[in-house]
């Protein structure tokens, strides 16, 4: 099989079927779940059944509903962090490799210092004084994130500014933001791309991992992080609840996972057929 | 080399004095207002300004920063508001169980790692490598909580081997505690030891690629001699600098995993400090582990100096 001209390898299919599944499910909710994600349809704990097809929560809650809406918040939060930290990241990374002199040095250090930090305690700080509301938490996570964008963003257009048709397209005359949107970034998508998969997972575990300290998505909005803090105590009894959303965290990293490997790997052959 | 070494420490210095800022900061810049949020729902302006005036955060910034990190050099970090306690007393206890929980597993993790890597570098391609490899891929894309949990379950809950709940108090003799926190040490140890066996094992292949190592066959030498003797101690710096940082992830990932097996350490009085808003102690917490962090990352580069006669030399 192949995909965008690419042969697709073993593990990459099997990581784009659980990107699919996840995204479809996360779209889909409202149609898909067969009972709202707050409703309350049974007594707690109830074990699974044809109607209830995972059992029901510790509120009597429908779990694989509440996995469904789970997917729709878990990503979809994640998605916007991604998407914002790389219009931050990229925007500062190639005005820092493009500007150069002072504006570099000081972007770039500042930079430095904030990776010298971990970005976990950085986002207790933050969400110590302004609370946890999901405005909140996505412009944190994204600024904490846009830092490892820059870096990349940075090293790429400084390589790529460097080449003789950057040289040509100032000497023609262009400005700056047509040489940036123009020259540089159509070059810079490919390695960029890959860098997007890996940082989705990473917001993508934070987020979840604020939710399961209680500092992330409050109730009783599902998201997946939430629901492992919501059905820990079971973990004794013979319930397997807790393991759903956590399982559902874990196979969507390995698929994101996946694929992004296998998106590294076509960059780096294709790269070296052209060598 | 010295001169390099110095160089390094005065940046980690200034790093550390950096994050102090930073953490103080983070309370100054952000556009929530501390007294509104430890109110709540009972914000009316007079107790706004009764509240402001009590944790006299109506003085100026940089004299408050000043104040603070001069009591928190000698010690004193203010005190808690949440119970009014001194946040040095509180956190003294949690520092020891979250520094002896993170050596336990370091001791253990470090030398499985390296051991591992090397193994899997010696035998390379084989089903040992393949398997290794494809476990440890796992480990690092499933997140703490369903490691922990997972281990509960079986070792815990099913076969009552361990306890669930990490409960270590301070009169526990050793053994008892080393009983207590073993299943939170390993799910520490699972989660790092993916990052830093895969790197050490990286290393060494590349080194293998090298002349001198094709010189070592060439001589007749067998090859778990060739990668002990002669590919390890070059790959060493990366290893080690691999290593102190996946250490410093310890240091944070230790959070979470505290959390999983209510274990009464550092990140769990730092989640409690923050679903609170209590200020002074998120920043003593945010400083301790800031500087852990730091710290060892100044420890890889100083000991990737030190084993690589190659970085003594500025380039």
């Amino acid at each position: 099989m192949k995909l965008f001209g690419h042969r697709l390898t073993i593990p990459a299919a099997i990581g784009l079927a659980i990107v699919a599944i996840n995204v479809i499910a996360a779209l889909g909710a409202p149609i898909l779940a067969p009972f709202p994600e707050a409703e309350v349809v049974g007594d707690a704990w109830a074990e699974a059944d044809a109607t209830y097809w995972l059992g029901l929560d510790n509120l009597g809650r429908d779990i694989f509903s509440r996995l469904l809406y789970g997917a729709r918040m878990s990503i979809g939060l994640s998605l916007l962090i991604t998407m914002l930290s790389f219009a931050l990241g990229i925007v500062m990374g190639f005005t820092a490799a493009i500007a150069k002199g002072w504006v570099d040095t000081l972007l770039s250090r500042g930079v430095d210092l904030m990776l010298a930090m971990p970005t976990l305690i950085f986002a207790f700080v933050v969400l110590s004084v302004l609370g946890t509301d999901i405005p909140v938490l996505i412009v944190t996570l994204a600024i904490l994130d846009s830092v490892k964008v820059f870096r990349l963003a940075r090293s790429l257009a400084v390589g790529i500014s460097a080449l003789e048709y950057v040289e040509v397209a100032k000497l023609r005359g262009e400005r700056l933001p047509w040489i940036i949107t123009r020259e540089i970034l159509p070059n810079a998508m490919a390695p960029l791309i890959a860098e997007f998969g890996l940082r989705f997972t990473f917001a993508f575990l934070f987020v979840a991992a604020l939710s399961f300290l209680g500092l992330g998505i409050q109730p009783p909005a599902a998201d997946w992080g939430s629901m492992v803090r919501d059905y820990r105590e079971v973990i004794a009894l013979d319930v397997p609840a807790p393991f759903y959303p956590a399982g559902a965290i874990a196979l969507m990293t390995i698929g994101v996972n996946f694929v992004v490997d296998w998106m590294l790997s076509i960059h780096a052959s294709s790269h070296g057929r052209r060598a | 080399m010295i001169r390099l070494i110095a160089l390094r420490l005065a940046f980690g210095a200034m790093t550390l004095w950096a994050a102090s800022v930073l953490i103080f900061a983070g309370t100054e810049i952000l556009p929530g207002d501390l007294a509104t949020a430890l109110l709540q729902n009972s914000a009316t302006p007079e107790n706004v300004a009764e509240l402001r005036e009590r944790l006299g955060l109506n003085r100026p910034a940089l004299v408050r920063y000043g104040e603070w990190l001069g009591h928190a050099a000698v010690g004193d970090l203010g005190t808690s508001l949440s119970n009014e306690r001194p946040v040095a007393s509180e956190l003294a206890p949690r520092l020891r169980n979250t520094l002896f929980l993170a050596v336990f597993a370091a001791s253990i993790a470090v030398p499985l790692a390296v051991i591992l890597g090397l193994l899997a570098a010696i035998w390379e391609g084989s089903l040992f490598d393949r398997g290794v490899n494809m476990i440890t891929l796992m480990t690092i894309s499933v997140p703490e909580y369903l490691v922990g949990y997972l281990l509960v379950k079986y070792l815990a809950v099913q076969w009552d081997l361990f306890p669930a709940l990490a409960n270590v108090t301070q009169d526990m003799e050793l053994g008892e505690r080393l009983y207590f926190s073993f299943l939170p040490m390993v799910t520490l140890v699972l989660v790092v030891v993916a990052h830093m066996m895969r790197m050490t094992r990286a290393s060494v292949l590349a080194i293998m690629a090298s002349p001198y190592v094709e010189m070592a066959f060439l001589k007749g030498l067998s090859k778990s001699r060739v990668v002990i003797r002669h590919a390890f101690p070059n790959a060493l710096a990366p290893i080690i600098s691999v290593i102190a940082l996946n250490l410093a992830y310890l240091v944070v990932g230790v959070v979470v995993v505290e959390a999983v097996f209510v274990y009464p350490g550092l990140g769990q009085l730092m989640v409690d400090a923050v679903s609170k808003h209590d200020l002074p102690v998120v920043q003593a917490c945010g400083l301790l582990f800031a500087s852990a962090f730091i710290l060892l990352n100044l420890m890889a580069d100083v000991m990737g100096i030190l084993s690589n006669p190659r970085l003594r030399k500025p380039r």
